[in-house]
């Protein structure tokens, strides 16, 4: 069974202790400069964001790269780079429509979300469920269970 | 080791910038932040100078847990001599700046001297740069982030600055950092204006990652995050309703401060609460809070983010005013509100954002507006003076004085100096609501018997942030105590002062306390900084940064009879409400209190107390 990192947005108070976590999993620092994920604040509106990679099933990114450095990993899907193999051209960062992959100066190589190797260090800090980690096929299992509660199934008083 | 161990040192006059070693010796005393600062500032500054000479020196200063993933870790601190009091002044915010300060590399940024024109400090990791801000000064501070932000082309700067009010000396002026968060009490971005000193910029990318023992660290903080999740206070209470949930609490308990502490009970305390803030409102069906934030690294979030009513007096056509922003708090709920006797909610919310928009402290502001409306309603001050009729209750009035002292205009600039010398101006001194010159915040010490000791021993004047003995005295933590009574309270006035010393050094914030004690923080500690931190280790800590703070006050030339409420806490009982009939017991307390402290009589600190603390 695939998994999947679900955001919820209403639920993120922007503590960034995701981007912690990912720096401090990936780089061995808390850095937010070196997370692969990222809360955009948006303050006149009062709404605060976390955004990855998605984890796209047919990848620009993957399909970019002209030395397959990036590659499915078969236990989690996520699209993995694999460091060794990357030549930081970048290609992959113009591929993805949504700039969740980024390059890093000090590597001189890219990164992007790899799942952690199905144990998202994100959603294991995320102190409100802001950002969970769930089944692929049912990212809009919470929004349809609200929906339904406002259906109204009781019969009406007289 | 938690610390980067490097320091800055600006020079302001000459303009030069040095990277120094930070003394380890002294982090090792005085851990961080509040105390380490301290430290640094107490052994370079004359504790006679004046606030506002160009020998007066600013610290910007981050604790060892800052940068961390450590709930809460996230805080920095501004030390300096407060120009509103005269007295040792540290001042803590939150946001995101401090942790940037230390992604860059920097444990704390030590300002002298003063430039001769109006210059920003620019930090991208090591490249650190004194740039000209001649056309941000006259500007706000929403307005010099924003430029900051895009003449250096990267959102993720994090700025902190003054506006307006610091630049005009208003007493008690802010240094805001991240739109709402502020370094707000004790004038401390009015010494930063008075050095010329617009803004810092701040870009980190080195991050935060000398830890002791990562493994051990992490764990720490997991588990202590779980007692914050697990505590009704920091679990539910504060996210759900910020620190407005007190509101109808303490009017409840009778210790709300109303019309300048006339009354301790305000009838329109719920029209201003934290329960109003999420009811629709009958003009446009929306409700005042928009959403709770967090501070960096705080897993709590009791910010609060609001939308101001469209159509209220206040902003109609003024739209720059009706997006989503910081505010309300308590504190600020209090004082622009029940203070004055304004009941009405969206009046405080714009007072609220002039005051994070040009820097200044709501407290002390909202209290020198309820200490002017008393003196209109004594025939003191009148209508041209003030330039509005001003009765108590008027929300006209607080709006249009909050504009007037935001722009350093009209009767503002009276309200600029703050309620004690403005009411010493007017020849009625005992009208001010304070303690050495800094105004009460949003406790009645006649229903609350131990805040009246914690507001007069304050190091940096009145204060409910120096010992929070509210905790106790109302919510039971760690224990239940009675608020009306005096016995007991000294011990307790010191197990928290010294506490929350650690808590201000650390890089964490004091509002864990209402869930974590020492022994929650001490794992974190250790783990993360080098050497051995130890209970004992860390309470004689706080002991020791409490009386350094008091011995450059002592020094600074206060004495015990600074240690003392304004008359009418100790002889006008309150009037209604459980504390009916009572008045502050303060002279009780006060010489219980010294002893408790291993001080004098006259409230020194004895050699064998100093010889103990290492001092």
């Amino acid at each position: 069974m695939q998994k999947s990192l679900h955001i919820d947005p209403n639920k993120c108070t922007g503590c960034l202790q995701c981007e912690m976590a990912c720096s401090f999993e990936n780089h061995g620092v808390f850095n937010i400069s070196k997370s692969r994920i990222k809360v955009f604040n948006f303050e006149h509106a009062g709404r605060k964001v976390p955004y990855t990679c998605t984890q796209c099933a047919e990848a620009w990114c993957l399909n970019a790269c002209p030395v397959d450095a990036i590659r499915i990993d078969a236990g989690t899907g996520a699209k993995v780079v694999h460091e060794d193999v990357c030549v930081g051209c970048k290609v992959c960062t113009i591929a993805c429509p949504f700039g969740t992959v980024n390059y890093v100066a000090e590597s001189g190589k890219v990164q992007k979300c790899d799942l952690c190797g199905g144990e998202p260090a994100c959603a294991d800090a995320c102190p409100t469920g802001a950002i969970t980690y769930v089944e692929a096929d049912w990212t809009g299992l919470d929004k349809m269970r609200a929906w339904a509660g406002k259906t109204d199934t009781q019969p009406r008083a007289a | 080791m938690g610390w980067t161990k490097k320091i800055l040192r600006v020079d302001l006059s000459n303009g030069s910038i040095k990277s120094e070693p930070l003394n380890m010796q002294w982090a090792k005393d005085y851990l961080g932040q509040r105390g380490l600062a301290t430290k640094y500032f107490v052994e370079e500054v004359d504790p006679k100078v004046d606030p506002l000479a160009p020998e007066n020196k600013l610290i910007m200063t981050t604790g060892p847990l800052t940068g961390t993933a450590a709930s809460t870790g996230g805080r920095y601190s501004v030390v300096t001599k407060g120009a509103l009091t005269n007295a040792i002044a540290c001042s803590n915010s939150g946001g995101y700046f401090g942790a940037e300060l230390k992604f860059a590399g920097w444990d704390m940024i030590i300002f002298e001297g003063k430039s001769a024109k109006p210059v920003y400090l620019s930090i991208e990791d090591d490249k650190v740069e004194l740039r000209d801000a001649s056309h941000l000064w006259g500007k706000t501070v929403f307005q010099t982030e924003e430029t900051i932000k895009k003449s250096h082309q990267d959102p993720q700067t994090r700025v902190c600055s003054i506006g307006r009010a610091g630049e005009n000396g208003v007493k008690y002026a802010c240094i805001v950092n991240d739109l709402h968060r502020a370094a707000g009490r004790s004038g401390v971005g009015t010494v930063m204006g008075s050095k010329n000193l617009k803004a810092v910029a701040v870009r980190g990318t080195k991050g935060a990652g000398a830890i002791k023992d990562p493994k051990a660290f992490m764990a720490a903080t997991k588990a202590a995050k779980k007692v914050l999740a697990d505590n009704p206070v920091t679990g539910q209470g504060l996210p759900t309703y910020g620190t407005q949930v007190l509101m109808n609490v303490i009017n409840e308990m009778g210790a709300l401060p109303t019309r300048n502490h006339r009354d301790v009970q305000f009838e329109d305390a719920r029209k201003i609460s934290g329960e109003a803030m999420k009811e629709k409102r009958p003009t446009d069906g929306k409700t005042h809070l928009v959403t709770n934030a967090a501070c960096f690294g705080c897993t709590i979030a009791c910010g609060r983010i609001s939308r101001i009513d469209e159509t209220h007096f206040s902003v109609v056509n003024k739209p720059e005013y009706w997006g989503a922003s910081g505010g309300l708090e308590y504190e600020a709920a209090w004082a622009l509100g029940s203070a004055n006797g304004v009941g009405d909610l969206e009046a405080l919310q714009y007072a609220n954002i002039l005051c994070n928009e040009d820097g200044f402290d709501p407290i002390s502001f909202g209290a020198t507006v309820a200490a002017a409306m008393e003196l209109y309603d004594l025939g003191i001050l009148s209508k041209e003076q003030i330039g509005i009729e001003a009765p108590f209750g008027s929300a006209q009035a607080l709006v249009t004085l909050a504009e007037m002292t935001a722009k350093g205009e009209g009767f503002g600039k009276e309200l600029g100096l703050g309620s004690a010398r403005m009411c010493a101006k007017y020849g009625r001194p005992e009208l001010s609501m304070g303690v050495k010159g800094q105004e009460f915040p949003a406790y009645d010490s006649r229903g609350i018997q131990g805040m009246g000791l914690a507001y007069s021993t304050s190091n940096r004047g009145a204060c409910h942030l120096r010992g929070y003995t509210v905790a106790s005295e109302v919510l039971g933590i760690p224990v239940k105590t009675d608020p009306l009574v005096t016995e007991g309270k000294a011990d307790l006035v010191k197990a928290f002062q010294d506490a929350t010393a650690v808590f201000d050094s650390s890089g964490t914030c004091v509002f864990t306390t209402f869930a974590w004690s020492l022994a929650d923080l001490q794992p974190q500690l250790d783990a993360a900084c080098e050497g051995e931190w130890t209970m004992e280790g860390l309470a004689t800590l706080g002991e020791r940064i409490w009386n350094m703070e008091r011995l450059f006050n002592n020094a600074a030339g206060f004495t015990a009879k600074d240690d003392d409420l304004p008359p009418r806490l100790k002889t006008e009982p309150a009037k209604t409400g459980p504390a009916k009939g009572l008045v502050n017991g303060i002279d009780k307390m006060r010489p219980e209190y010294y002893k408790v402290r291993g001080w004098t009589p006259e409230g020194v600190p004895t050699k064998e107390t100093l010889a103990r603390l290492g001092l």
